[in-house]
């Protein structure tokens, strides 16, 4: 794909849309073993340091009227913390905090990901993956622990028709096991393209007859990476709060 | 730029930190597929998971929710209050009004009250005047029918000297008797 983009048509057009997803070794020039730090590390530093900033200092003032900084951070506990309510209802609420976990660190990895010269931590599959698949299998855990052999009702349609309801179920088995791929190439899909179309955009900027042109395309894609950075983080959010729905209530 | 890079794979062997990245630096074939590097994606956001859920869980979500609650709870207070001194105000008005129609009341009483006794003293002034006028008038009636009767005598005396002195002094010889009985004749005319 990227050696596509590397035969190039004129010396002036230099296309290298993916080399922004390159992990690099923050110091020296070194393999990158599994404990180096590198540029994963500096960006998921940083998200830290933002939900820090936000919902730790932020709220230092515990202000009955709240700060301006105070009021974003309980927009955010009040989006989520509604958003498990409405979802999975009243039991979901103890798993609170492990959703929020997910939620912040998508939300803040996307929208650190859209600073110029930054990486982007959740377009790489290594990472949704981890959290796609942590969902699923700590959802299917709770399935089983909460209903033991019970769960397994989640596939058996029993007001479907009888005839009917093996083919529903492996429809339904085989949905259950793709919901980690499609949750996770999600997330990594819509921000990886994202990223690569505007650094598309911003190779043919190089040429002065189009690059007013390519300057208002980055402009107008980046301000729809800006909504798919939120929406993103809010579609793995709801999506999980939806699989621990079922998991809770596994009747239909 | 790159197209050679195949060529001088083998010899920057020792050059080259993974297989994913060729010596100009640029990525070969998609980063996200590159396994070198996916061990240390996984191990620093599983540190970076831990140290968010552990800030949230600890720290951040307890005292937002403390904070939601203590102002959902003093808004609540706040209502409750605002309902009570409502409640005292409508209280206060009613008796505001049952004290304004009690004195209304008594006022009506009073005036009633003052002007029966207005009324029992204008009558009784009333009577005593009544008496009193018409006391007045007999009297003066009296009085004036005695006038009236002294000055017909008077007239008829003055009548009776007149005619005398003018029969007199016509030359004639007043008959007194005569005269009286014509002067007394005239006035009965």
């Amino acid at each position: 794909m990227a050696t596509e983009a590397h035969t190039e048509e004129g010396s002036a057009l230099v296309f290298h849309p993916l080399d922004q997803f390159i992990v690099k070794p923050l110091f020296g020039d070194g393999p990158v073993q599994w404990y180096t730090p590198t540029n994963v590390t500096l960006w998921m530093a940083l998200a830290v340091l933002a939900i820090v900033a936000l919902f730790v200092i932020g709220t230092r003032g515990r202000a009955i009227v709240p700060t301006r900084v105070q009021s974003v951070a309980e927009v955010m506990y009040g989006f989520v913390y509604k958003m498990i309510e409405d979802v999975t209802g009243h039991d979901g609420v103890k798993y609170f905090p492990y959703i929020m976990t997910l939620f912040l660190f998508i939300l803040f990895g996307n929208f650190l990901g859209l600073l110029p010269k930054s990486f982007t931590t959740t377009s790489h599959i290594a990472v949704t993956a981890v959290l796609g698949f942590g969902v699923f299998f700590v959802v299917t855990a709770i399935g089983f622990i909460k209903h033991g052999f019970h769960f397994l009702g989640l596939f058996w349609m029993s007001d479907a028709p009888l005839i009917l309801r093996p083919i529903i179920a492996i429809i339904e088995v085989i949905s259950y096991f793709v919901r980690p791929v499609s949750h996770s190439i999600r997330l990594a899909g819509n921000i990886m393209a994202g990223h690569a179309v505007i650094k598309v955009f911003a190779g043919f900027a190089a040429i002065a007859a189009i690059s007013p042109v390519s300057v208002a395309a980055i402009t107008a894609i980046y301000g729809l990476e800006v909504l798919v950075a939120f929406i993103q983080a809010y579609v793995f959010t709801i999506l999980t709060c939806v699989y621990l729905k079922d998991a809770l209530h596994p009747g239909h | 730029m790159s197209t050679e890079t195949t060529a001088t794979d083998a010899a920057h062997g020792a050059a080259q930190v993974s297989a994913c990245v060729n010596e100009h630096g640029s990525a070969i074939g998609m980063p996200q597929l590159c396994a070198d590097w996916m061990p240390n994606q996984v191990f620093w956001l599983i540190v970076t998971l831990v140290v968010i859920f552990l800030v949230l869980s600890r720290i951040a979500l307890p005292r937002i929710g403390a904070v939601l609650a203590e102002r959902r709870g003093t808004i609540t207070n706040d209502l409750a209050a605002a309902e009570e001194l409502k409640q005292k105000a409508v209280e206060a008005e009613k008796a505001y009004n049952d004290a304004l129609a009690a004195a209304k009341l008594e006022a009506n009483k009073i005036v009633a009250d003052a002007r029966a006794a207005i009324q029992k003293e204008l009558d009784a002034a009333t009577a005593t005047a009544d008496a009193q006028i018409s006391a007045k008038a007999a009297e003066s009636e009296a009085r004036i029918s005695e006038i009236r009767a002294g000055a017909m005598e008077a007239v008829t005396e003055v009548a009776k000297d007149t005619a005398k002195e003018l029969v007199a002094a016509l030359g004639g010889k007043a008959d007194a008797r005569a005269v009286t009985s014509a002067v007394t004749a005239r006035l009965k005319g």
